[in-house]
Formats: C-alpha cells, sequence, structure tokens
C-alpha cells in the first residue's frame, strides 16, 4: 500500500486583505495547507471567515496579496489575468449557490458554453456536452430553457457545464444554499458520485451540516485563519 | 467569437420591447439620413441626365440659367458656323437655336392660388430633336412648325391644371392647344413645354435665342470648340458640356438639401446614440451575475466586450436594414419642386443608389458602435468577485 | 417635504442613466426647436409682407417685365395710396457663393412703401441723391465689412457688365422680421445704362408695389388693377404682398411638408424612449415602493413620485434642449444665412418645448404609476431578493 497521494493543490501563507478608500480590512491570515488529489474537501466557518474568499482565490477568480497557490503544477499567483482567464477555462469547474446559468441559453448550450473557449468543432462541443448532462440524468431536459427547470435541476446543469471541460479542481459555493432538502441530497450524492467514481478532487464552502458530512475532509476557518488542520471528517 | 452569437441574439429579443424602441430611433435617423441622400440624388441625377455627354451648350457669359441667357442672332450664326459641330448624313449641321421662357402654371390638386408654379417654355428647332434622344412622345403627335400648336412633357401634363392632351394655354394674346405629350425619362425636359422657336420668340416678343446647342463630331473637339466660342471677340458667350451644364444648376439645391438634411440627421443620430447608450447601460447592469459567471468560466475581457459590442452592432443592423427598408419605399415618390437656382419647376424622383445604401448602413453601423462602446466597456472592465456576488 | 427629498435623490440615483435620459431630451428639445426655426425662416417672407401693399407683374410669368408706362395708370386706381416699381437685379458680388437679394427701385416712393426699412435721415437724402448709390441691409453690411462711401460692384448676370456702386445708407429693419440682407439701388441707374447700349429692355420694371389706403381695399384694387390692362401685350397678375411671397413658399412646398412631418415623428420617437426608461427604473424600484407602503405611504405619495421623478427628469432635459437651441439656432442659421435670412427661435417655440416636456413626463408615467400602485406589498418585496 501507502500510495503516494499526489498533492493536487498547494496553498504557502496566503494573505488577503479589502481596501475600501483608505481602510484595509484584511480577510485571510497566513493561510497554509494542501489539499490531496481525490480529495472532497469542504470549507467551514461563520460568515466573515473568510472561506468565500478562499474559495475564490483557489479558483483563480481573485488574486493574493501575499503567498502562494499550486494547483497541478501551475503556480497561479504569478499568472497574469489573460493567463488566469485561460487556466480557469482549462482548470477549474464552478458550481455557484444560485446556479448562475445564462438565462437566454438552453440546458445543453449552458453546458456547452465553456467549450467555446477550446478548440473543439462544433459537433464535438455537442457530443461533450450531452455526454456531460447524461451524467447528472437531464439529458431528456437539454433543449429547456433554465426557467423551465426547477432549482434540483438548474443546479444538476450547472454541475454538468462544471464537468464538461475535465477540469483539475470542482469549486463549489454553499451549492445546496438555494435548495429545498430533497434536490440538496440529490446534488450532494452527485457530488460525492463524481469524487469517487470519477476521482474529481471538489472544494466546497457550505455552512450546512448536511453538506459538510458528505465531504471526507473537514476545515474550519475563523476570522480569517484556519482553525483546525487536518481534521478527519468526525463522520 | 468565443462567446456565441446567439447570446447577443437572444438577448436583444427577451428584452423585446426596449429593443424595438432603440432600433425605430435609429431606423428613423437612417430613414431620414437616407430620404436626404436620395433626393439630392435624384435631384443630380434627372439634371445630369437631361443632358448628352456629346452635346454643348452655348449661352451668355455669366448667366446661371437659359432663362437669363440672351445669344442674338448674328453671335448665333456664328456659333453654327463652327467646324467641331457634328454633320449627320443628310449633311444637317446638328445645331439647334433656342430660347426659354417660364410661364407660371397652376398645380394640379392644390385649391389655393397661390400653389403656382413657374414651367420653362422652350421654343425649339427641328433639329432640336435629335439632339434629345431621351425624348419620345407618348400620345398625341409632334407640334407643327410654324402653328400655336404646343407638346408637353408628362410631368407638366400630370402635375399641373388643364395642360394634358387638348388643353389650351393662352399667352402673348394666342391660343396655343397641346397636341402631345413627351416623356423624357428622369430628366429635367419632362417638366418642360416645348414649341416652335420663332413662334415662341414672337408670342413672347423676345427676339433673341437663349441657347444654342449642337452636338461634337468628334468628342475630344470640345476643348477646341470651348476655346472657339470664348475667345471670339464677337460673342460674349460661354461653352459647356451639356451635362456640365445641367449639373451646375443643381448645385445649390443639392448642396442645401445636403446641409439641412445632414445637420438634421446629426442632431437626430445623437439622439439615437443616446437611446442606444441607455439601452445598452441598462443590459449590463441587468447582468451582472451573468458576466461574472462568464468572467469565472474563463471568458476574457475582450471576450465579453465583444459580446456586447455585437449586441449594440446588431441594434445599429437592424435599425439601419429596417431605415434603408422604408426609404426605399420613398422611390415611388415624385417630388415636384422650382430649382432654386434656375427658378423653374423640376420633377425628380427618390433615387436609391449602391453607394447611398452602404453610407446609410455604416452610418447606422457606427451609431451602434458609439451607442455600445462604453456600456460594452463597462461590462468587460468588472470585477469578478464583485460582479458574482452583485448576482 | 421627505417626498420630495426622496424623489430628488431618485431621479438622480443612477446618474448615469438620469444623465443619458436628460440629454436624449434635449437633444430632442433641440431638434425640435431647430426644425419649427427652419419653417418659420420659410415663412418669414410672409409673415413680413404686409397686407395693404399688392405687388403686380406680367402675368405670364416673373421674368417678364412690364412697361413704365403703367406707373401713371396704376397711380389713379382709386384705392392706391401710392406706386412703386423695381427689377430684380439678380447680380452676383465678387463670386456666386455670396448670394443676397438685390434690386433696383424707385427709391423716393419703395422707401416711402417700406416704413420698416429704417434709414437715418441724412442718409436717406445722400442715397436720393446719388444716382450710383444703394441701400444695404444692417446684417448684409456687416457680414462684407461694408463702411459708408466705400464702393462696391456687383456682375450683372441678367443685364451683363460690372456695375458700380457706392454705399449711401445702411438701413434697420423696425420688426424683427425684416429682412436686413437686401440691397437696393436706383431703377434709374439701369435705365439710363440699358438705354445706351440696347433702346430695347429699356423702359421695362420687373413689378410694381402698390401701398393702398385700406386694407379691406386689396382685393378690390387688384381685380382693377388687372382689368385695366387685360387684353394689352403685358397682362398684369396682382396680389396682396403675402399671397405673393407665399405663392414662392408653396412652389418648395413639399420640402416644407417633410420637414414638418419630421418634427412630429421626433417628438414621438422620444417620448417612446423616456417612457421607456421610466418603465425601466420603475421596474427597478418595485421593491422599494412596496417598503414603503409597509411603512404607510399611500397610492398619491407613491404616485406623486413616480410623476415627479418623471417630471424632473423631462423638465431638466427640456431646459437643457432649450438653452442649447440658442448657440445651435446662431450657427445653423449663420451656416444656411443665404436661404434663411431671418433665423429666430420664437418665444412660442419655447411655450411648445416646455408643454411637450411636460406631456412626456406625464405620459411616460402613467404605466409605471398604475403598476406600482396595484403591486401587492408582498409582491413586491419578493422582487427585492
Amino acid at each position: 500500500m501507502a500510495e503516494q497521494k499526489q498533492n493536487i493543490v498547494e496553498i504557502r501563507h496566503l494573505y488577503k486583505a479589502y481596501h475600501r478608500g483608505s481602510l484595509v480590512v484584511p480577510v485571510l491570515y497566513d493561510i497554509t495547507f494542501d489539499i490531496v488529489a481525490g480529495e472532497f474537501l469542504a470549507l467551514m466557518g461563520p460568515s466573515g471567515s473568510g472561506k468565500t474568499t478562499l474559495l475564490n482565490l483557489l479558483a483563480g477568480i481573485d488574486k493574493a496579496d501575499e503567498g502562494s497557490i499550486r494547483v497541478g503544477d501551475m503556480d497561479i499567483t504569478a499568472l497574469s489575468e489573460t493567463e488566469l482567464a485561460h487556466w480557469r477555462a482549462n482548470h477549474v469547474g464552478f458550481i455557484f449557490q444560485f446556479y448562475n446559468l445564462i438565462p437566454v441559453l438552453k440546458a445543453i448550450e449552458n453546458v456547452e458554453l465553456p467549450l467555446h473557449l477550446t478548440s473543439l468543432s462544433k459537433k464535438e462541443r455537442r457530443d461533450h456536452a450531452e455526454m456531460a448532462l447524461r451524467m447528472v440524468g437531464l439529458d431528456h431536459r437539454m433543449d429547456h430553457y433554465p426557467k423551465e427547470l426547477s432549482g434540483g435541476e438548474q443546479q444538476r446543469v450547472a454541475i454538468a457545464r462544471a464537468i464538461v471541460t475535465d477540469p483539475t479542481i470542482l469549486v463549489a459555493d454553499e451549492p445546496t444554499g438555494d435548495l429545498d432538502r430533497v434536490s440538496a441530497e440529490e446534488i450532494l450524492a452527485m457530488m460525492e458520485r463524481l469524487n469517487a467514481e470519477m476521482g474529481k478532487t471538489i472544494i466546497m464552502v457550505t455552512h450546512d451540516p448536511r453538506a459538510a458530512q458528505r465531504a471526507k475532509i473537514l476545515r474550519h476557518l475563523d476570522k480569517g485563519y484556519l482553525t483546525d488542520d487536518d481534521s478527519q471528517n468526525p463522520l | 467569437m468565443a462567446v456565441p452569437l446567439s447570446y447577443s441574439i437572444r438577448n436583444l429579443w427577451q428584452r423585446r420591447l426596449t429593443t424595438i424602441l432603440t432600433v425605430s430611433g435609429m431606423a428613423l435617423v437612417v430613414f431620414v439620413f437616407a430620404a436626404i441622400l436620395m433626393m439630392a440624388e435624384g435631384l443630380q441625377k434627372t439634371l445630369v441626365d437631361t443632358g448628352s455627354y456629346d452635346n454643348v451648350v452655348v449661352f451668355r457669359k455669366g448667366s446661371t440659367s437659359e432663362v437669363m441667357s440672351s445669344i442674338e442672332r448674328k453671335q448665333a450664326s456664328i456659333v453654327e458656323m463652327l467646324p467641331q459641330v457634328a454633320i449627320d448624313h443628310n449633311g444637317r449641321r446638328l445645331l439647334a437655336k433656342e430660347v426659354v421662357v417660364l410661364i407660371s402654371l397652376q398645380k394640379q390638386g392644390d385649391e389655393k392660388a397661390s400653389a403656382h408654379s413657374n414651367v420653362v417654355v422652350r421654343g425649339v428647332e427641328e433639329n432640336s430633336i435629335p439632339l434629345r434622344p431621351q425624348v419620345k412622345m407618348v400620345s398625341g403627335r409632334m407640334f407643327r412648325m410654324g402653328s400655336s400648336e404646343i407638346i408637353v412633357g408628362n410631368s407638366i401634363a400630370k402635375g399641373f391644371k388643364g395642360v394634358g392632351l387638348q388643353g389650351t394655354l393662352n399667352w402673348g394674346m394666342r391660343t396655343w392647344t397641346v397636341v402631345g405629350v413627351f416623356d423624357a425619362g428622369n430628366t429635367g425636359f419632362s417638366s418642360e413645354i416645348w414649341g416652335d422657336v420663332d413662334q415662341v420668340m414672337q408670342a413672347f416678343r423676345r427676339p433673341v435665342y437663349s441657347s444654342v446647342i449642337f452636338k461634337l463630331q468628334n468628342l475630344a473637339e470640345f476643348p477646341a470648340s470651348k476655346g472657339a466660342i470664348e475667345t471670339d471677340p464677337r460673342l460674349t458667350l460661354e461653352a459647356k458640356r451639356e451635362t456640365r451644364y445641367y449639373l451646375d444648376q443643381s448645385e445649390m439645391m443639392a448642396k442645401f438639401l445636403r446641409i439641412l438634411g445632414l445637420s438634421l440627421t446629426i442632431i437626430f443620430s445623437i439622439g439615437a446614440i443616446i437611446g442606444a447608450m441607455i439601452t445598452m447601460y441598462s443590459a449590463v447592469a441587468n447582468r451582472i451575475g451573468e458576466i461574472g459567471t462568464m468572467r469565472a468560466l474563463g471568458f476574457h475581457r475582450r471576450n465579453i466586450l465583444a459580446a456586447f459590442l455585437a449586441e449594440s452592432l446588431l441594434l445599429g443592423f437592424i435599425g439601419g436594414s429596417v431605415g434603408l427598408f422604408f426609404a426605399s419605399f420613398m422611390q415611388f415618390i415624385t417630388v415636384s419642386t422650382v430649382n432654386f437656382q434656375t427658378f423653374s419647376e423640376l420633377a425628380f424622383k427618390f433615387t436609391l443608389t449602391g453607394p447611398i445604401i452602404l453610407q446609410a448602413m455604416s452610418f447606422s453601423l457606427v451609431m451602434g458602435l458609439i451607442g455600445g462602446l462604453l456600456p460594452a466597456f463597462r461590462a468587460s472592465r468588472m470585477n469578478i468577485v464583485e460582479a458574482l456576488r452583485a448576482a | 417635504m421627505m417626498i420630495l427629498k426622496i424623489l430628488f435623490r431618485n431621479a438622480f440615483h443612477n446618474k448615469l442613466r438620469s444623465g443619458l435620459t436628460i440629454l436624449g431630451i434635449a437633444v430632442a428639445i433641440l431638434a425640435f426647436g431647430l426644425l419649427r426655426t427652419v419653417i418659420s425662416s420659410w415663412y418669414a417672407g410672409v409673415e413680413a409682407a404686409s397686407t395693404s401693399r399688392l405687388v403686380t407683374r406680367n402675368a405670364i410669368s416673373i421674368i417678364f417685365t412690364l412697361p413704365i408706362s403703367y406707373n401713371e395708370k396704376i397711380r389713379q386706381i382709386e384705392g392706391v395710396k401710392m406706386v412703386s416699381y423695381g427689377n430684380w437685379f439678380g447680380g452676383v458680388y465678387i463670386n456666386e457663393k455670396n448670394f443676397f437679394p438685390n434690386f433696383c427701385v424707385e427709391p423716393r416712393t419703395y422707401l416711402e412703401i417700406y416704413p420698416e426699412f429704417v434709414l437715418s435721415p441724412a442718409e436717406k437724402k445722400t442715397f436720393l441723391a446719388d444716382r450710383k448709390g444703394f441701400v444695404a441691409g444692417r446684417k448684409l453690411a456687416a457680414k462684407y465689412g461694408w463702411k459708408i462711401g466705400d464702393a462696391v460692384t456687383l456682375k450683372g448676370t441678367i443685364y451683363p457688365g460690372n456695375w458700380d456702386f457706392v454705399l449711401r445708407g445702411i438701413y434697420k429693419g423696425r420688426d424683427d422680421t425684416t429682412d436686413e440682407t437686401q440691397f437696393y439701388f436706383h431703377w434709374d441707374y439701369l435705365n439710363e445704362t440699358i438705354k445706351k447700349a440696347s433702346s430695347q429692355m429699356a423702359g421695362q420694371v420687373g413689378f410694381y408695389m402698390i401701398a393702398i389706403t385700406r386694407p379691406d381695399l386689396a382685393a378690390d384694387v387688384a381685380l382693377a388693377v388687372d382689368k385695366t390692362f387685360k387684353n394689352s401685350l403685358a397682362e398684369t397678375l396682382t396680389e396682396t404682398e403675402k399671397a405673393f411671397n407665399q405663392g414662392f413658399i408653396a412652389m418648395s412646398g413639399a420640402i416644407v411638408t417633410a420637414i414638418q412631418m419630421v418634427s412630429f415623428v421626433v417628438i414621438i420617437i422620444i417620448m417612446a424612449v423616456v417612457a421607456n426608461t421610466m418603465a425601466m427604473t420603475t421596474r427597478e424600484r418595485i421593491g422599494d415602493y412596496a417598503i414603503m407602503k409597509t411603512l404607510g405611504f399611500g397610492g398619491r405619495d407613491i404616485t406623486v413620485l413616480i410623476f415627479g421623478e418623471s417630471l424632473v427628469i423631462t423638465l431638466a432635459g427640456c431646459l437643457t434642449g432649450m438653452i442649447l437651441t440658442f448657440p445651435a439656432a446662431a450657427a445653423f442659421g449663420h451656416a444656411l444665412e443665404t436661404f434663411f435670412p431671418i433665423f429666430i427661435v420664437s418665444t412660442e417655440t419655447l411655450y411648445l418645448d416646455v408643454l411637450a416636456a411636460i406631456l412626456i413626463g406625464c405620459l411616460a408615467a402613467i404605466i409605471p404609476t398604475r403598476q406600482a400602485i396595484r403591486i401587492g406589498i408582498a409582491d413586491g418585496l419578493r422582487r427585492i431578493g
């Protein structure tokens, strides 16, 4: 045994503050930790703890003031904005609390959207998107617009969109925050499957303890600091 | 285009009312723009087509229209002998001496007595006809030389009271009968009345001609003939190619139409651009979340910029097409007005040309571009995190 | 007062949108004002014309002349107070781009018939005494920098040759509708010069100007004049100056109509744009209005808010547009000076501007107000999240 598990994400001494005019409000202090490939990590903490900020930094949609983040072999803190955009398109899948689907695009088109940033042909895009939708069990609804879908279905389409580019990491910000209990269960089960069966690395921010339960590793943030290191999920 | 075009198109469709209003504003501006250009074009084309490139018009130096010009018989005879004058196979010199006066006629349809216009009465010789190949009789017959018979251009027959076939006019204490109607296509001649030059000169007591027109034996000989006429000390005359002569007569009015029209159009276009700006800013404001999402997914700032610019350019394109569509119907309308320069009646049609379509479309696209530029920049420069938060 | 405070803050809450809407309205008001001024300039000649002056010209068309002998005969007709005469000269000053109306007239009688042309007695005297003298309107003299005593030459187009004149008087218009761009010289100068060249064209006038004793005699005197010369070689057509000028305008009637139509369409489109903006804004504020309702504000307050906001925007735009109209009209008038010697923004136009703004502001607020009043509080609150 003792298969050396690879670190897919390495975070070192991350510091981030928000600037409002002349006011400086620190949000993250000296964050250092690793995420192993294939991990299903839940980040928890009270509101204002900086968990969403940490997620944003990991996903490359925000820039740290100090410190470094390596994802795969890439030090994303050294990338320019254009390079980051390119990187995100290929390495990150997003799942948002409010699904964030484009209202004027059908389900299949929403899932196809990230593929427009690749060099795939029209047919290849379509095929990949259909496959992703099939994986979340919604290929029979592919021509429906978001407003014609329930909350749970919309989130599943969002998940399909998140995995269609086969990203290195999946980041989810309160994925069940706007769902009823049944739909939330569905989504969490799906995420579990993606992690277990497809080996997807998932980093999820949540304050729902039921959601946190489904993750394998739990980390807590409070007032910008990681409070418990490496604690296994007490499930 | 990284962001699919269908995104832009469908967003326009989603906010249908706003899109329709903005497009209408642009369409109106394009319509006015195109209509003005069509009017000026129609005016100039009608006048230019009135002339033939191989004809030369000789008139008194300094006069801006045939009405003001006078050429004495002696002078006309000298011009007649010029070597550059073409001679047909019958040995006839293709040269005509004509007289042009204006008479006041009442317009058709308008009940007000003041709705008059000044119509050209042209006294012509037999040689005048071969010099004007555009002129064709459509009803009745040609007038007899030496009589009080006249023929009337079809624009006049249609637009004025009592001058159709068999109608009569009274001047110079004589009654003149319309024995024929002619069609000269879209040229100034369609707005004229023709009679025998000697009869007309007598009736109006004008012992001098207004102009001499001749056909060039050889197109290249125009400069030689011009030189001969203008340097001859016995003559106080000027010569121009017929096409040039008539083009010059349209300048004042074409210029007026263009200045008036263009300045009004520019003011309207500012309004249309503002309308487009309001629409696009509002569109951006409503889609902040989407913009953040797309940026998160990996779309670049320039992709976002392009997507929103595409939307406003589409607005411009649709507006331009609609405006041009309606403008093209103006081609069925004939404008009847007095040419400021010659003071005589001229009927012309709105004329749509390829260059006008191109100009109007470009204008519309530029309006879309300018209106959409700032909002598109705003969309592209958003901060991802803030945009997502605002969703 | 709280309502007003909220109203103003709301109106300028989204500065960009409000700013753009105000600008849009300003542009529409500007366009409307310019179009109306263009039309009234076109009719300026008609406005300035008098109904107690008649114009007599050759019945065939104005390019034909009348004999000078008619002068005496016209003077003797009942109702005629004074007769003058003149010809359109159509001379060119340096080149054709410098267009202005120039006439030769019988100076003494003409100036009597036109009290609107105000000349100082000294200038009038020198003008009458110098056969080669001319008077020019104030605007015309200013444009070319002519001073009293300057020599000016016109190139004749109808009467060929170079004609020399000396500026003897500059007239001011008595009314603001009086054309101050005209050029008058002695008919005798023309006549004597032509006589020397060829006697045929001499002794002919282009028009007779008749001042009548009472305006209501116009129709009778006109008929009498034309009757006098019926069946002669040069039959006459006499009408009031107003009708004569109207005839000219009717010649380009098509263009005037087109411009009038465009002015109306402009207003309608802008109304639509403003209405749309107000609707957009109200949609976004539904939540606010719902909250206010929970706090106890009633339908009337909401109405005041929405109407008020709409009117603040439209009137601000109207004011901006009206202010911009004046310099724009000045520039426009300058560029098209040769065609529109009179280019003044009338007070009537300004009243119409304000009326249009109020109308647009109210119309744009109607539907949003109905929506805001009708919507249930719960619905409204839901729309905020």
